[in-house]
């Protein structure tokens, strides 16, 4: 760094990369070439490209760049990697539009099943985990990596670890959506809920995940702050959890490495285990620690106020952490799973309901004092909504929990309900609401291009969730009550296509609200369209405080 | 020296902080799943549940690709609605050669742990290509094209030999004859159908989808449905030797 | 099943019980130790500041 004049070379990781990804590209060439099916070839092939590609974006960039790499401070100020965070945060958008309208997709299959066109790659069957896929890891992801590697880099004050790294993780991040998704719709899939990305895929997310994992810990290691600050305890537990989990619930062997196929090498009721395991605390840890870890960052900047409470914060999370791990065999009650397994999943869920409500309120309570922003500042306000619905669907997540109303609500749409309204509610607003406060700082302008379109995007969607979940509610209760439903002389009532039927104005009024709350993103997608393009006036300085409307 | 002490125990912070969440998500997941490889209710065996024929596990590998799990369960509750609906309630021994399990989460479609012979092989093909022919109010895809895809299963015994790497008890015999007995078993009245019974107890062997030229992915799927849930024999199973 | 659920819920009502009870109460006196006040104070103020 001190150099004033210095030679111009390569760095080892660009070199060492660019061999890699060129000995790769080769590698790749020759499985496609081999691969037993069509599918896993164009999946190769994606590979090849993609590695050839980086070759050339490695040498590219060192032909273009200066020979000094990037300082780590400019004027005594941290010299902050902002390019990676951008990245995500677009990819976000564009791929949470992706995956809602694949959602309104299916959601109208259900109400009108000749929509599947009887294709195999338009079905229900491939075109859900799709679905899932997308609006979880492909929107949820990048908006979890775009808002990590801002946070921790604003609250360590130091620029991101890593030359090359962090572009690394966004976009070999975006290359595995990019193989999950055409995976499902080419019927390569591994079978296992919100795990379905086959054994390659898994592999190279592997990869990714442990960089991320690097980054993110490096820049922590070299902060200039003597504190963590409490949001990166929150992204930590969940880089770190991802990681135990993904390899825990992805233990297979291929058949071979020229087919995508593979075999778990968990079978039954551990492999049932595995899966809950890992499938409740994907939410736990991807939909929950990492979007608190949002709240805690971004409600304050914001609101401009600290957290209500900063040690309720820590007491938060390690009470989440702690408690949300035992819960997954809640999915499993009255299966075939031990009694005692259920009773201690049914048990931890249930005391679960006391951390989050402590961060709920201290979400909510960081607003005390300056509630009259809401009235006027519509991103607050998504966020604070955002909170709330986190409150709603964390007490309703206990309640499904206990084994009696579970054995109700079980395998019917009151889940497909409680899940939406943490997903389209919490997750998809406080993600919402992040995207609104990081696309002016990032891009160095005041405000965004339109706040109220912001407003009408609130209203659009909020109504859609509102639609959603009561659909949702009503439909859910009326089936599982009617599954069980006996005549007065000991029959079943009804038949199980009648409850099949019954569902069908209930399918429509969920499609609608789909519908409305892809509205309100497309509305995002133009107002971050418009602010990135330069419509709204530019901010005085780079980084500065998000500019407030007046409050009075 | 005290500047070094305290940077460098704020290093030692995060691995800390590290090692807490590893620490606390390592205890919940241990206890829950590690007892599963010991209690008895878990590992027993129950007569009667054996390994997929090639034909049945080529077709459980349709169902995973087409995500019926995403619609369909497989895992009949001890409630009193669901043992008349459905059957007897699934046993974990039911599941323990299924890589993956496809218990399933959601019933858009009715539970298919008991499907096994509940319907005709006619009655799959036609509501397997048209699911409103059968059931004017059914809500499922239409899978016309499983019928007219040959069965790509040339690689059946690579599989086989996986899961017995993992543990599914294929004798040498099975993986060796595995594409013969995919053959035999899409057949008709075949004479080699005896050997066929003998390596899998209870096995159907038929011309599943109509079509005898050739073996079809419709074979497949409708070989496995047949056989879910039909391999443990009710009448003779004791349930108080198995209790959960 | 009545044997490994006995063993069980003792052994969760026992060394469960305290194994909670203990990381619930060092916890506590983690966040709520009246020494660490400043530095928490200090660190919720760390969104805030600019750089």
């Amino acid at each position: 760094m001190a150099h004033t004049i210095q030679l111009k070379r390569m760095t080892t990781s660009e070199m060492g990369l660019a061999i890699f990804a060129a000995l790769f590209s080769l590698f790749a060439l020759v499985v496609a070439a081999k691969a037993e099916t069509s599918g896993y070839a164009f999946h190769a092939a994606i590979f090849t490209l993609a590695s050839a590609a980086s070759v050339f974006a490695i040498a590219n960039r060192y032909f273009n760049r200066p020979a000094a790499l990037p300082p780590q401070e400019v004027d005594g100020r941290p010299n902050y990697n902002f390019g990676p965070v951008k990245f995500a945060t677009i990819a976000s958008v564009i791929w949470g539009i992706a995956g809602f309208a694949v959602g309104v997709v299916i959601a109208l299959q259900l109400a009108w099943p000749g929509l599947n066109l009887d294709l195999p790659w338009t079905s229900f069957g491939r075109l859900r985990p799709l679905h899932t896929s997308a609006v979880i890891f492909a929107f949820g992801g990048n908006v979890l990596i775009a808002t990590s590697f801002y946070v921790v880099q604003r609250t360590s004050r130091v620029r991101l670890a890593g030359d090359l790294a962090p572009w690394f993780v966004v976009l070999g991040y975006n290359l595995f959506i990019v193989i999950a998704g055409t995976g499902y719709m080419l019927g390569i899939t591994q079978g296992k809920e919100y795990a379905e990305p086959e054994w390659y895929a898994d592999l190279f997310l592997t990869i990714v995940w442990v960089v991320y994992f690097l980054v993110f810990l490096a820049t922590i290691i070299k902060r200039k702050e003597p504190h963590i600050y409490v949001a990166n305890w929150f992204y930590m537990a969940f880089i770190v959890t991802i990681a135990v989990l993904h390899l825990g619930n992805n233990a297979t062997i291929p058949v071979s490495v020229f087919s995508p196929k593979s075999y778990i090498v968990w079978a039954g009721v551990q492999d049932a285990m595995v899966q809950w395991w890992y499938g409740h605390n994907a939410v736990g840890f991807f939909l929950t620690a990492g979007f608190l870890a949002i709240m805690y960052y971004f409600i304050p900047k914001r609101a401009n106020r600290p957290v209500y409470s900063y040690r309720l914060s820590i007491i938060h999370f390690w009470a989440l952490i702690f408690l949300y791990i035992w819960a997954g065999p809640h999915h499993l009650h009255y299966t075939a799973l031990p009694d005692w397994a259920q009773t201690l999943g049914m048990t931890f869920s249930v005391m679960l309901w006391m951390p989050s409500w402590g961060g709920m309120i201290n979400g909510l309570m960081t607003l005390s004092g300056a509630w009259d922003k809401l009235r006027t500042d519509p991103v607050l306000r998504m966020m604070v909504v955002s909170v709330a619905f986190y409150g709603m669907s964390t007490f309703e997540g206990p309640l499904m929990s206990v084994k009696a109303v579970n054995s109700l609500s079980h395998y019917t749409d009151w889940t497909i309900g409680h899940v939406h309204s943490g997903a389209l509610g919490w997750v998809g607003y406080v993600s919402f609401g992040a995207i609104y406060c990081l696309v002016p700082w990032l891009w160095n302008r005041r405000e965004m291009y339109s706040l109220r379109l912001i407003n009408w995007h609130f209203w659009i969607s909020t109504l859609g969730i509102v639609l959603y979940i009561t659909a949702m509610w009503v439909s859910g209760i009326l089936q599982g009550l009617m599954w069980r439903a006996y005549t007065t002389l000991g029959f079943l009532e009804y038949s199980f296509i009648e409850t099949v039927e019954a569902m069908h104005p209930f399918y429509v009024i969920r499609a609608l609200g789909g519908l409305l709350f892809l509205g309100g993103a497309l509305i995002m997608a133009w107002n971050v369209w418009r602010t990135i393009a330069g419509a709204g006036e530019p901010a005085s300085k780079m980084g500065a405080i998000p500019a407030l409307v007046p409050a009075e | 020296m005290s500047l070094w002490n305290r940077h460098k125990i704020f290093e030692t912070n995060s691995i800390v902080l590290i090692l807490g969440i590893l620490v606390m998500i390592a205890i919940g997941g241990l206890v829950e799943i590690v007892p599963l490889y010991y209690l008895k209710s878990t590992i027993e065996k129950v007569d009667g549940v054996r390994p997929y024929t090639p034909l049945e596990l080529a077709g459980r590998n349709i169902y995973v690709r087409e995500g019926c799990y995403n619609c369909h369960s497989q895992m009949v509750r001890p409630l009193r609605d669901e043992v008349e609906r459905y059957g007897h309630y699934s046993l974990a021994a039911e599941s323990m050669y299924d890589r993956p399990f496809q218990w399933g989460s959601k019933r858009t479609g009715p539970d298919l742990a008991r499907l096994g012979g509940k319907y005709s092989d006619e009655w799959h093909r036609a509501h397997l290509a048209e699911p409103r022919s059968i059931v004017p109010g059914s809500i499922m895809p239409g899978y016309a094209w499983l019928a007219t895809t040959p069965l790509k299963a040339d690689g059946i015994e690579q599989d086989m030999k996986v899961q017995k790497l993992l543990g599914v008890p294929y004798s040498d015999e099975m993986v060796a004859k595995a594409k013969a007995d995919l053959r035999i078993q899409a057949t008709t009245d075949d004479p080699e159908a005896d050997a066929l019974l003998k390596r899998y107890p209870k096995a159907s062997a038929r011309d599943f989808d109509g079509n005898p030229a050739e073996v079809s992915e419709a074979d497949a799927l409708i070989a496995y449905l047949q056989m879910l849930g039909t391999q443990v024999d009710f009448r003779l199973y004791d349930n108080k030797a198995n209790l959960r | 099943m009545n044997e490994t659920y006995r063993m069980l819920a003792e052994f969760a009502q026992t060394w469960g019980l305290l194994y909670f009870v203990s990381i619930f109460a060092g916890v506590l006196v983690y966040a709520l130790a009246p020494s660490r006040r400043g530095r928490f104070d200090a660190a919720a103020r760390m969104p805030l500041q600019e750089d």
